[in-house]
């Protein structure tokens, strides 16, 4: 095996809190980079892909583990990589020939030198005669020409891209992809490895030479497999098909029966400590709940995903949440609906309430702890914060935040507390007897 | 077109274009003859106070002389605005304390500053005229820097994180991502700043030119001390005269500085898409035209930014360097001695306050409740005309377009200038500064609420105002359910600033030298200014510690909640 060009070794981020728990975003883990492939990084949010890739080019330091380019230990941003970004990180302000230009300044490259050779990489990816004008006058894929330009003008030896096809229509996606290869197969640039991170499963077997996958909770690898298509590849071809169908398997399936991936290292797997609530919308998991009544109640994820042209950050929320909920079963990458979830599917709207009120009590723990304080209180309310500093010993601030709005917004579904945004806090509302209460109340939101 | 008219169009750019550099070639000669004689005058022997002539014939040179004061001390702040935001935003340690700082010092009145900083200029420069010079500039530079700084503090923390990491991962030196990244980000806020900041600046240049400390009698030559002197003589012409020269002051720098300005700063705009509505300025069209600012451009600036990056790209790159050890002792010698200061200040301050009689703490106490209702009554009435005329105006696009650069030209005409027509007509009338006072805060801050309000109602989406049309909304209804608190983070925007703008005029506005007498009424801002007059440091700083309090926990207790709602509950985009 050739020498890789970036590796890293028992990489891990964490958060120290002021108590004795740590929250783990990604746990220690392996992966190397070598010359000739791309390598496509795929996870669903909150799998700290982005985090990652940041580790990697040296932005930002692992909490443990060392990152090692060429060898030897990285210590600030890596000598010669380049990034493509989701949102494109333009300079606003610099036309398009100045922002090409500016990490050529960065090296002390002289005028003409820098002028000749920014108007020759704007050429490779299309965009002579763009030189002068402003980025907010090009379009979202003439924008990522714009960052394909200035990330290859400095001839990087490993290219990075976070997203780079995420915040564009699907046509200029396409269409960006394959020019990408089309430079790639062709040895245009003049770069050695590809790294791109994606939550598009398509995406990464269309591109990746490599397929890292990883799970959330904290991020590891869960699997890491090498594509063996031909290129240009067909989206039909069966085994195209069989390779999606196995990542929605790897991704669907719970920690516990984990299988060993096809190739490449077995990963360590790393249980999370705390049930975490997946953020999905209740009424996407009654949707989807009648969806998949309507597909006699069984069906591939990736075909949903497919049917419904879902990324995986909007589907597997929504998949979890039903499985949680005991709605659905999950098993080699197939949807089931259980009986549960059948009544679910085809009740009238109160009787669905009722259906995920009396789920949500024997399955989700968050719910059930929430209901159970607040009507241990006399008065039925409690503030925000005291729910906050439970979950903040076991999640980052952010998904603190994220796992109490999903909470809110499942328990007002149910009809089991509501919240009040304003006063930050949780309280059950006044019942007026004798009658049932379903009035859904506003969310602010 | 025509050849005719096509080659008559060309003759005419041509023209221009010569006629723009003779103008900038008769700037630039200007501006050397004017700092030859600013350094002639400066470094003469000091005379405190120089006998101010009432002679209209006067005022070219003393506009000139205030214009190079406000000048020096806005180039002052704009250079250390810039240093302590930078300071302030990337020092972790340091951010939460140089912030209160910030807070403290922009709630004090410009006349607080006045006796420490007179004294140590002039300790520091005794036998030039610098000293006085400098004094005053301090103090217009004390009224202006620190909205600035917070200002650009607040763009470089709203800087979005890719843009930041590009800059590092292509490893932008220093002074690269300064240039390219940072000062760009701040440039439009620091824009709008500096015209708030300047038009503060105009306001109390009356106070800083011309005072009072205890014996000495400090004039300088300038437009504010003029119009003082006039209004103490009761010399209608001299005062008129007066009047009309700031405000033609004003405007020009209004219409040759600040709006090319702010079409200029349009670019630094972190939009990725093209908004509609840019500004634009004919006299930015003009310079960008002239010849010879391209061959200046192209012949000095950009080789010199050239050898810039150049060199600063050979030094090595940023990396997590640990401070060596020399380096720490020497942060915690200067923490230590920065300390001691703050503790002798402190020491200094309370043996000074030790002479504060019952009496004067409670006269100090009594007086800040008397100005606190004069604010309160001044954003009030503000309020009751700005609120409905706001709304209307941003409700009519044709009323849009004519009363707002009327109201703009109202703005940038400083208050204070217009005191004296106020106070003579007052009096006629009978009134007192009492009531006065409340009009001269009213003059100065109630742009702020309307303009606020202006923004507020036109972002306001038609489908609100289509829904109350549709449903038939009663009037009352209307304003309750959609206009009010539509803009009620506008309103609290403007609000916040008129108040402290209010604050800081009463000192001006409630003492007043008028036609030979003193005319005051009862306030802490009268308190502040007769404290100066008179030379008493110890109601001085009691009344000023008084204020900053008064006005940081305004702040605290009721703006900022209020804003937090106005973020959370009346955001349009949620």
């Amino acid at each position: 095996m050739p020498e890789p060009l970036i590796e890293a070794r028992q990489v891990e981020k964490f958060y120290d809190q002021p108590s004795d728990n740590r929250i783990q975003v990604i746990a220690p883990l392996d992966l190397a980079i070598y010359p000739g492939e791309i390598l496509t990084l795929l996870g669903p949010s909150g799998s700290g892909k982005s985090t990652l890739l940041r580790i990697l080019t040296g932005l930002s330091q692992a909490s443990a583990g060392q990152v090692l380019w060429h060898g030897s230990p990285i210590d600030g941003p890596c000598e010669n990589v380049s990034i493509v970004f989701q949102s494109f990180a333009l300079f606003p302000w610099l036309t398009v020939l100045e922002n090409v230009e500016a990490p050529l300044k960065a090296r002390g490259v002289s005028a003409d030198d820098r002028t000749t050779r920014s108007v020759k990489m704007l050429d490779s990816v299309g965009l002579d005669g763009f030189e002068s004008a402003y980025p907010k006058e090009l379009s979202g894929g003439m924008k990522q020409r714009v960052g394909f330009a200035r990330a290859l003008v400095v001839e990087p030896e490993v290219l990075f891209m976070d997203e780079p096809f995420s915040a564009l229509d699907v046509l200029t996606a396409e269409n960006l992809r394959s020019e990408l290869l089309e430079l790639w197969e062709d040895k245009k640039m003049p770069t050695r490895a590809v790294f791109i991170v994606t939550h598009n499963i398509e995406e990464a077997v269309l591109l990746g030479d490599r397929i890292v996958v990883l799970g959330k909770n904290p991020g590891r690898i869960r699997t890491d497999f090498h594509v063996d298509l031909p290129r240009p590849r067909d989206r039909k071809h069966p085994r195209f098909i069989k390779i999606v169908d196995y990542i929605y398997q790897v991704l669907t399936k719970s920690d516990s029966d984990l299988a060993v991936p096809l190739s490449g290292p077995a990963s360590t797997d790393v249980r999370p400590k705390y049930p975490m609530l997946p953020h999905a919308r209740t009424g996407g998991i009654a949707g989807f709940l009648e969806i998949l009544a309507d597909h006699n109640g069984r069906e591939d994820v990736y075909r949903l995903a497919d049917l419904l042209s879902f990324e995986i950050d909007d589907l597997l929320p929504i998949v979890e949440g039903a499985a949680l909920l005991g709605f659905v079963k999950v098993t080699e990458g197939d949807v089931e609906i259980t009986p549960a979830g059948l009544e679910f599917a085809n009740a009238l709207i109160l009787r669905q309430k009722e259906l995920f009120r009396n789920a949500a009590l024997e399955h989700v723990a968050l719910l059930k702890q929430i209901k159970r304080a607040l009507e241990s209180k006399s008065d039925h309310t409690l503030p925000d914060e005291f729910f906050h500093d439970i979950l903040d010993e076991h999640f980052t601030e952010e998904e603190t935040v994220r796992q109490l709005e999903t909470a809110i917004n499942w328990g007002r579904y149910a009809e089991l507390f509501d919240h009040d945004s304003e006063r930050k806090r949780f309280f059950i509302p006044e019942e007026t007897p004798g009658e049932p209460q379903n009035v859904e109340v506003g969310t602010e939101t | 077109m025509t050849a005719p008219a096509l080659s008559r169009s060309l003759i005419r750019d041509r023209t221009w274009n010569f006629l723009m550099d003779a103008i900038v070639f008769a700037v630039l000669f200007a501006s050397v003859y004017a700092i030859v004689a600013v350094a002639r005058y400066w470094f003469s022997a000091p005379v405190a106070a120089v006998q101010i002539s009432l002679s209209p014939a006067a005022i070219p040179v003393y506009a000139f002389y205030s214009l190079v004061r406000m000048v020096v001390a806005y180039v002052l702040s704009l250079v250390f605005a810039i240093g302590y935001g930078y300071f302030a935003a990337y020092h972790q340690r340091l951010e939460a304390p140089m912030l209160a700082v910030l807070d403290i010092l922009q709630s004090i009145p410009v006349l607080s500053f006045l006796p420490g900083v007179m004294l140590a200029m002039v300790s520091l420069f005794p036998s030039r005229q610098l000293g006085v010079e400098f004094g005053s500039i301090v103090l217009i530079f004390t009224g202006q820097v620190w909205n600035m700084a917070f200002s650009f503090y607040a763009s470089l923390k709203a800087l979005p994180r890719e843009l930041m990491e590009a800059s590092r991962v292509y490893r932008f030196s220093r002074i690269q991502r300064f240039l390219q990244l940072e000062l760009p980000q701040g440039a439009i806020g620091l824009v709008w700043n500096s015209m708030v900041s300047v038009a503060g600046g105009w306001f109390f240049l009356m106070a800083c030119e011309m005072f009072v400390l205890g014996k000495r009698d400090f004039r300088l030559p300038g437009l504010g001390s003029y119009l003082q002197s006039a209004a103490s003589a009761g010399d209608t012409t001299a005062i008129t005269w007066g009047i009309a020269a700031m405000i033609g002051v004003v405007v020009l720098i209004d219409q040759l500085v600040w709006r090319p300005a702010i079409a200029w700063s349009d670019k630094f705009k972190l939009e990725q898409v093209e908004s509609s509505s840019a500004h634009s300025s004919p006299v930015l069209n003009l310079l960008r035209k002239s010849p010879l600012l391209g061959r200046l451009r192209d012949g000095v600036t950009t080789p010199l930014m050239e050898r810039i990056y150049l060199s600063a790209s050979h030094r090595a790159p940023e990396t997590k360097a640990q401070p060596s050890n020399w380096q720490k002792a020497f942060i915690v010698l200067g923490g230590i001695i920065a300390l001691l200061l703050i503790l002798h200040g402190v020491f200094q301050g309370l043996l000074v306050l030790k002479g504060i009689t019952r009496d004067e703490l409670v006269t100090t106490l009594e007086s800040a409740g008397a100005t606190f209702l004069r604010v309160v009554a001044a954003l009030v009435i503000a309020s009751a005309w700005t609120i409905p005329a706001g709304v209307a105006i941003g409700f009519n696009p044709r009323l849009a377009r004519i009363a707002q650069p009327l109201a703009q030209i109202a703005a940038s005409v400083p208050a204070t200038a217009l005191f004296p027509v106020l106070l003579l007509g007052l009096v006629s009338l009978g009134g007192g500064l009492n009531t006065g006072s409340i009009l001269l805060m009213l003059l100065g801050t109630q742009w702020y609420i309307l303009f606020n309000v202006i923004a507020g109602a036109i972002a306001i989406p038609s489908e609100f105002r289509e829904v109350a049309d549709i449903f038939r909304f009663s009037r009352l209804d209307r304003w309750r359910t959609v206009i009010l608190p539509a803009i009620f983070p506008y309103l609290i925007t403007g609000l916040v600033t008129a108040s402290g703008g209010a604050w800081n005029a009463s000192i001006v506005a409630e003492y007043f030298h008028f036609k030979g007498q003193v005319l005051s009424t009862f306030g802490l801002g009268a308190e502040i200014s007769s404290a100066t007059d008179a030379g008493n440091f110890a109601v001085l700083l009691l009344s000023t510690i008084v204020m900053a309090t008064l006005v940081v926990s305004v702040n605290r207790l009721v703006w900022r909640p209020l804003y937090r709602r106005a973020e959370t509950r009346y955001r349009l985009d949620g």
